[in-house]
């Protein structure tokens, strides 16, 4: 299990499987825990900055009519990010103890 | 946490001798986007401000004077771009970090800082103090935002954040002038050169490292008492409306229509009013002055110059007024957001929506509006594709030749005729070689730098006046001093070109003149797309303005010149053929025929390099499409 989630060449893991979840496949305030971002480092950084960081709790929140872009609650503050973005965030599998900050 | 410690640190200044008399002192203004910088430094400085572009780069710069209060001495204020890190990734970073290091050609290194963050999010933005404090510069650590915090339950205790991190600490509220005498004091303090510079007490973390130096601004921030504040409760609230899924998009299109509306029809009664008085001032110093080719300079020349450049200023202010308040208040992010699907299918973003769509009244407060769109990339295509949006300028060119070419039989019905489908059908155009260019550019030379979109939802406020008043006067000087100096030298140029050379001591007919030369001389390359020399000359004149052509023609043609012109719509059924006139309106709809747009977007991109190329994309655009227009038509491939 730890290695299918360190390993992120692969398809995206199917919807509703419990480890290795994308921040796109979280529902309207479900709270998920960042793992890491697998997205180039200028990217990362850039969304690290505004709080995307492994570790920090992230909280789906209102979006546009079509659902995508959507807000998500991170670090204080909220910010807007388009979906396939969202689908290169992946989180910590849900079925362990998750730690909030 | 309490008050008399809100500017712990800060040092208490001797009255400096010297102030201002020698080299001025340098204070930059620095802090995260939506901190609270613009607010602040608008505060500092009042009207007493500059706005230019950094040399070589698109980042606008604001240098301003603040006057201190005790000593009467200046200080000179730049206000730097909004940035998280000082990893120089974008144009904004780099501009940022050449200030700082001395290295931005016209502006000195500064002498002090004030770095500004939002401390209702503290955690994040202290992030920012980790490489600004390394710079060892003194440094001012301004907490915007200290009424939010305080009406929202947080609180942070400022005498132990200065100790820990060896700067004084200010607690303030930029857009209220709360705590605003502490930053003065500062800057008093250094610039009298009292100011002590501790080593901070917490050791700076490793910078390239952004998770080290996110866990060590949250040590800083438990280390000063810091809580954070509640959720903003009336944002939530707000946003359960205007981002509901039904009610948000409907709200979204009133908005929309409100802006469209304003601008497209409210303005004009002020813009014809306007013009009047412009025209029946210039008569009336006409009177005063003997008959002279100087006089038709001053007045035909120069007067009306100034009087074009002029007519764009209640469009400017509307549109600025309802951005100023969409931005001040928190709806033009959750406007972007809402536009963004629709945007991004042309390779475009949700902030560039109600630029394109100002762009159907005038393209120039358009441009002026793309400064809200932080993406260099999607700001820089959203500039290129706003000219080919159908502007109101473009209508009496459109309305003159439909009239004279179009028969006003029934298309659908009786209240859609060939006319008002000839009209939609340029509208049409318009639209689809914007997003067209829109999607050229951004998978050629605008391709993004990869950078994904990315919108930070601020909480909702109310726009002050004084920052909306600023913001106003800000955007109609930019316009006033930019633009306005260079469509002022076309205009007297075109004015030569009419009036010169003399005969007789007299202007010339124009087709006499350099510009009806010119007509001739270009006959040749137009002749292809159905024009006429007098349509060369209306092509050079409608340089100033597109709907100066109609005059022009009006004055070539001996008839009066307005689209209304029965004679005018006869004198070109018998001089052009179909396919010219139609290849006209293409022409029209795709060329660039505004001086004053490409002045703006020369103002707006730093440079002449995105004009020129504007410039000739669309006349080459225009030109071929106007010389298929005029062979199909003329081959009888169409009607």
């Amino acid at each position: 299990m730890i290695l299918q989630m360190s390993v992120n060449s692969g398809p995206p893991p199917a919807p509703g499987s419990p480890f290795a979840r994308t921040l796109a496949q979280l529902a309207e305030g479900e709270a998920g825990v960042l793992d890491h971002l697998d997205l180039p480092d200028d990217i990362a950084r850039r969304l690290m900055e505004l709080g995307f960081l492994p570790g920090h709790t992230i909280i789906p929140a209102r979006s546009a009519p079509t659902g995508d872009p959507r807000v998500y609650r991170v670090d204080g503050s909220e910010v807007a990010l388009r979906r396939e973005t969202a689908s290169h965030l992946i989180l910590r599998p849900s079925n362990g103890k998750v730690s909030i900050r | 946490m309490s008050d008399c410690h809100a500017c712990a640190g800060c040092a208490v200044a001797e009255p400096p001798p010297s102030l201002g008399k020698t080299r001025p002192h340098v204070v930059a203004i620095i802090g995260p986007p939506n901190s609270g910088k613009s607010t602040l430094f608008n505060r500092l400085t009042g009207l007493r401000q500059k706005v230019a572009n950094f040399p070589g780069v698109t980042v606008e710069q604001r240098v301003g004077k603040a006057r201190m209060p005790h000593h009467h001495g200046e200080v000179v204020l730049v206000d730097l771009p909004g940035v998280y890190s000082l990893n120089p990734r974008s144009e904004d970073e780099q501009v940022t970090r050449d200030v700082l290091a001395g290295a931005m050609p016209g502006i000195p290194k500064p002498d002090a800082l004030l770095l500004i963050l939002d401390c209702t999010n503290l955690g994040r933005h202290l992030v920012l103090a980790a490489p600004i404090l390394s710079l060892k510069l003194p440094t001012l650590v301004i907490l915007n935002m200290a009424d939010d915090l305080k009406s929202r339950g947080g609180e942070v205790n400022t005498a132990e954040l200065a100790s820990q991190l060896g700067s004084p600490v200010a607690l303030v509220s930029a857009s209220k002038g709360e705590g605003i005498e502490k930053v003065f004091q500062f800057m008093e303090g250094t610039a009298g050169g009292t100011s002590s510079l501790a080593p901070p007490r917490v050791e700076l973390p490793v910078l390239q490292d952004i998770p080290q130096c996110r866990r060590w601004a949250n040590d800083v921030g438990s280390g000063a008492a810091y809580r954070a504040p509640a959720p903003p409760i009336w944002t939530r609230r707000l946003d359960s409306v205007f981002l509901h899924p039904i009610i948000g998009p409907l709200i979204f299109l009133i908005v929309v229509a409100g802006v469209f509306q304003t601008i497209f029809v409210g303005a004009k009664p002020l813009m014809d009013g306007l013009q009047d008085l412009i025209q029946k001032s210039g008569q009336g110093i006409e009177h005063f002055l003997p008959p002279s080719i100087f006089r038709s300079l001053l007045i035909d020349g120069i007067w009306s110059g100034v009087g074009a450049v002029i007519v764009f200023l209640p469009q400017i202010l509307l549109l600025f007024l309802f951005i100023g308040i969409l931005e001040d208040s928190g709806y033009l992010a959750r406007a972007a957001l809402i536009a963004d699907r629709t945007m991004a299918k042309f390779g475009l973003q949700g902030k560039s929506f109600i630029p394109l769509i100002s762009a159907y009244a005038c393209a120039v407060p358009a441009i002026m509006a793309t400064r809200t769109i932080e993406n260099k990339r999607d700001r820089l295509a959203t500039i290129l594709i706003a000219p080919f949006m159908t502007c109101s300028a473009r209508l009496p060119v459109y309305t003159l030749i439909i009239a004279a070419f179009i028969a006003d039989r029934p298309l659908l019905g009786h209240f859609f005729g060939m006319q008002a489908g000839a009209l939609l059908g340029l509208y049409v155009l318009g639209f689809v070689a914007a997003i067209t260019t829109a999607r050229l550019l951004k998978s050629s030379i605008l391709k993004s730098e990869r950078i994904p979109f990315v919108l930070e939802m601020p909480p909702y406020r109310w726009p002050t006046l004084r920052s909306l008043s600023l913001r106003l006067i800000d955007r109609s000087k930019v316009f006033l001093h930019r633009a306005g100096t260079v469509i002022l030298l076309v205009i007297v140029v075109l004015w030569v070109l009419e009036n010169l050379p003399l005969k007789n001591g007299q202007a010339p007919p124009i087709e006499e003149s350099f510009a009806g030369m010119i007509g001739h001389a270009v006959e040749p390359a137009i002749k292809p797309l159905g024009f006429n020399w007098k349509i060369g000359i209306g092509l050079i004149s409608s340089l100033a303005a597109r709907e100066v052509i109609v005059g022009t023609l009006g004055t070539i043609y001996g008839k009066e010149g307005t689209e209304e012109s029965i004679g005018l719509r006869q004198a070109l059924r018998s001089d052009l053929s179909p396919g010219g006139a139609i290849a006209l309106l293409v022409f029209f709809a795709f060329a660039m025929q505004c001086m004053s747009t490409l002045a703006v977007v020369r103002r707006e991109t730093g440079g002449w390099r995105w004009p020129a190329m504007q410039f000739a994309y669309m006349t080459f655009l225009a030109y071929i499409c106007a010389l298929i227009t005029n062979e199909v038509i003329r081959s009888g491939l169409l009607i």
